[in-house]
């Protein structure tokens, strides 16, 4: 099963590389882009097939490693 | 008081560091390897700049899991000294020693210069050799010391006194300039409550001989010798 955690700043966590990404779109000529996040995406293949027991996997890593809740969130998605 | 020097992959500044030990305590540190958990027999426990396994993840995020972070929480715990400069500041963050997290410099530009720290106290034994408000010149060399927390733990820290030094002027005066990374309240260095855990991002052992350019960082090391 494939689990695939998002990790973004929490918001009031400042993020000077979304800042820097709108900047360098407003250079590019696009307009309208009120701001920009910039986080990652990590995948995890998971031996696990019981969605519950993988979903609880993937958030116990997220905790312990993949994320750091002091200055992050995260969210996990399920696919097949 | 006896050292080690912990050292990870991608760990560069450990001689560095072993130098301006043995400078001032005429013995050499013990060097211990990450995956050893052994730290018997140290006072003082050392994490030195570089970058822990390629900065992967999070700046320290790796290294604060190796094998003997297990055995520098144990040391702390039994109320040992543990130093942690630049990316030995992330680590012990990231190990949860000390309260925070470090994030990109305000800039986005990784910043090689010198910087000026004014010392918040020196009623500890890490600053036992400078005077409160003092400031002195250190060696800044990082892409991630912009310190982060949020305004409780902050004012924990404030409250409690262990913010060890703010970003300043030559002068000794707090401004947005001299706080080039951006960190929050210019917090260059922390203490834990029991002021024996030390992290802080810019480099003390870079200037510890005339011949270095300064010996600003060596009453820190003389200090430690002695204690």
């Amino acid at each position: 099963m494939k689990a695939t955690v998002t990790v973004m700043l929490k918001a009031g966590v400042l993020d000077p590389q979304g800042k820097a990404i709108a900047h360098a779109l407003g250079t590019l000529g696009f307009k309208g882009v009120e701001d920009v996040r910039a986080g990652k995406v990590i995948e995890l293949e998971l031996a696990e097939t019981d969605p519950d027991r993988a979903r609880a996997a993937a958030e116990e890593m997220a905790r312990k490693l993949l994320a750091n809740t002091v200055i992050e969130s995260f969210r996990v998605s399920l696919d097949g | 008081m006896k050292a080690g020097i912990v050292i990870f992959p991608g760990i560069n500044r450990e001689r560095d560091m072993a130098i301006a030990l043995a400078q001032s305590s005429g013995e050499a540190p013990r060097m211990v390897w990450h995956k050893e958990t052994d730290l018997s027999g140290l006072d003082l426990v050392v994490i030195p700049g570089g970058f822990s396994f390629g900065d992967y993840l999070r700046c320290g995020a790796m290294a604060a899991r190796s094998p003997v972070m297990q055995a520098v929480h144990d040391h702390a715990a039994r109320g040992g000294y543990v130093l942690g400069v630049c990316n030995g500041f992330q680590i012990l963050v990231e190990a949860g020693l000390l309260p925070g997290a470090l994030l990109r410099n305000a800039s986005l530009r990784f910043l090689s210069m010198d910087c000026h720290l004014r010392v918040e106290r020196s009623d500890t034994v890490f600053a036992s050799r400078y005077q409160r408000n003092q400031t002195f010149r250190a060696v800044m060399a990082h892409g991630d010391g912009n310190y982060f927390a949020d305004d409780a733990t902050l004012d924990r820290l404030e409250g409690e006194g262990l913010v060890a030094f703010r970003y300043a002027t030559p002068q000794g005066e707090v401004t947005p300039e001299a706080n080039l990374n951006g960190s929050v309240r210019s917090i260059a260095g922390i203490y834990t409550p029991n002021l024996r855990v030390l992290g802080l991002m810019p480099h003390p052992e870079d200037l510890v001989d005339p011949l270095m350019g300064g010996a600003d960082g060596k009453p820190l090391f003389d200090a430690l010798a002695a204690a």
